[in-house]
């Protein structure tokens, strides 16, 4: 039975209107600003702009406003967001070794086309705080070194050559990507559709299980073959140009994780790949999504399927942090008339269970109360 | 004749990716200074909606989808006749609009030449500065790698 009760409505308007007065904070700080958001809190832009499946930065700045800086709610906002746009159809797949490169690192090769470029990272600093940055200091321009622009193929290009590397992943011929924004879910799945759900996952939730197969569950010896950050063309294909409409470039981090194989019954010794591609400057996101997808492909390679980060299924139904929020938030919302029910079947249970235990003493009360 | 046409439509494509990668405060400010007409006829939008951006499997490999952006489009048709397009990432519907206007005029042959230089080669001039500026900033970070002698000789 539903039963309907009313009678929140004051409590639930002046809730919000105290959560806008708390978002506001002090008024005699000054308001954020969107764009001051977007350029000084930029890799936080980059999350929600990734784990929101949304690329958009002012409204990923909007959202962390909204939020009071609660990642997953500024998530949440973007995705619900997203719902209310119609859809225009899907790019030209990108080109990242066309990428306007910022950064560009190899692990594997110290000499390579291009080179290894730092570009703005948190690398080698000593995590020391800065008392500096919190009187707003000026800051100098980066410094500039004048060289001939440079081609910067891929690394696993390059690793290719030896044939010792399995291939960029093909999908059948008559394969259509598939979208988990139209089709639910299902297992097992191919893997352009989990490398969609990875890219939105959660990067928190999608580290652990690849610092598991690190530490020895599902061990696959990873290296990091390449990571590169920097723009990329977007171009949309529509019926009323002649050509590819420009859209502009957007920002993405791309990981090449190679993995060494010894083999098994389905494939010879090679080395193997795990593939990371998110929305902005998000590498360590886009290394754990290399490291799962990667694991994920246990039964392409033979492998046994021993640890968490192998099971398709338990990774890929609980990176979502959306739908994770959703399901354990819900839990503190009412639920009166449910745990009346639970409290009274319990009662029942529990008076059967001291029956069965102590009919003499079920007797003894018997009498008493006679 | 047709690799006259092949020849413009690279240049017309080359026009609105200048467009699309430009801001809406450029588009409007260097328009104004041109004086180039804004009257045409809206034939669809400006409206936003949202295209899904596609990678592929290990960088060159088969197609998978990775996320949506937000996107812009509108159609124009000038009193000429001419009928333009914008498609561009963002929300900026008065960007747009103009870029769908600056295709059409783009596509007038009495207009071309006032449209290339007036409006895209300034704003191509400062992408590419942009873009110069950026590359040069990160080729400073370049590791320069130097081999220690270790040893007698």
């Amino acid at each position: 039975m539903y039963v309907a009760v009313k009678g929140g409505e004051a409590a639930i308007a002046n809730a919000h209107s105290l959560l806008a007065d708390r978002r506001r904070g002090d008024r005699s700080v000054p308001a954020l600003r969107l764009d001051q958001i977007v350029e000084q809190l930029a890799l936080g832009v980059d999350r929600v702009m990734s784990e929101g499946s949304l690329y958009d930065r002012e409204l990923a700045a909007l959202a962390i406003v909204q939020a009071r800086g609660d990642m997953i709610e500024a998530i949440f906002l973007v995705r619900a967001y997203r719902t209310t746009l119609p859809r225009f159809g899907y790019s030209k797949a990108i080109d990242t070794s066309a990428m306007r490169v910022e950064r560009r690192v190899s692990a594997t090769y110290k000499d390579l086309p291009g080179g290894q470029l730092l570009g703005p990272t948190f690398d080698y600093t000593h995590r020391l705080l800065d008392p500096e940055l919190a009187g707003g200091t000026d800051v100098a321009e980066p410094l500039r070194r004048d060289t001939e622009a440079q081609a910067m193929p891929r690394v696993s290009a390059i690793l290719a050559r030896e044939g010792l590397i399995e291939p960029d992943g093909e999908m059948p011929q008559d394969h259509v990507p598939g979208d988990i924004t139209r089709e639910p879910l299902e297992f097992p799945m191919a893997r352009d559709i989990r490398l969609q759900a990875l890219s939105r996952g959660d990067e928190g939730f999608l580290l652990a299980l690849g610092y598991s197969t690190q530490r020895g569950y599902a061990r696959n010896h990873p290296f990091v073959g390449e990571i590169r950050i920097g723009e990329v063309e977007l171009e949309l294909d529509v019926p009323e140009l002649p050509f590819a409409a420009p859209l502009g470039a957007v920002r993405v981090t791309e990981c090449q994780m190679v993995n060494q194989f010894k083999g098994s019954a389905k494939a010879p010794p090679q080395f193997t790949r795990g593939y990371g591609l998110v929305f902005g400057q998000s590498e360590r996101k886009a290394m754990a999504m290399a490291l799962c997808d990667r694991a994920l492909r246990a039964r392409e390679f033979g492998e046994d399927v021993v640890a968490a980060a192998q099971d398709e299924e338990f990774v890929i139904s609980h990176s979502d942090n959306v739908q994770a929020t959703g399901f354990v938030e819900h839990l503190k919302l009412p639920h009166y008339v449910d745990f009346q029910a639970e409290l009274d079947l319990v009662r029942r249970m529990r008076a059967e269970y001291e029956a069965r235990e102590s009919p003499a003493k079920v007797e003894e009360k018997r009498q008493a109360a006679e | 004749m047709r690799g006259q046409e092949a020849r413009d439509q690279t240049e017309r494509k080359a026009a609105m990716a200048t467009l699309a990668q430009s801001s809406g405060d450029d588009i409007v400010r260097l328009w104004n200074e041109a004086g180039l007409p804004s009257q045409a006829e809206l034939l669809r939008g400006p409206e936003t909606g949202l295209v899904t951006l596609r990678g592929r499997i290990g960088g060159g490999g088969a197609p998978f989808n990775v996320g949506e952006a937000t996107v812009t489009r509108a159609t124009v048709r000038l009193p000429s006749g001419q009928v333009g397009h914008c498609y561009a990432l963002g929300r900026d519907k008065q960007k747009a609009k103009l870029a769908a206007i600056a295709d059409a005029l783009w596509q007038d042959p009495a207009r071309r030449a006032e449209v290339e230089a007036r409006l895209i080669a300034p704003l191509r001039s400062a992408l590419t500065t942009a873009h110069e500026k950026r590359r040069g900033e990160t080729a400073a970070t370049k590791v320069d790698f130097f081999t220690m002698v270790r040893g007698e000789d």
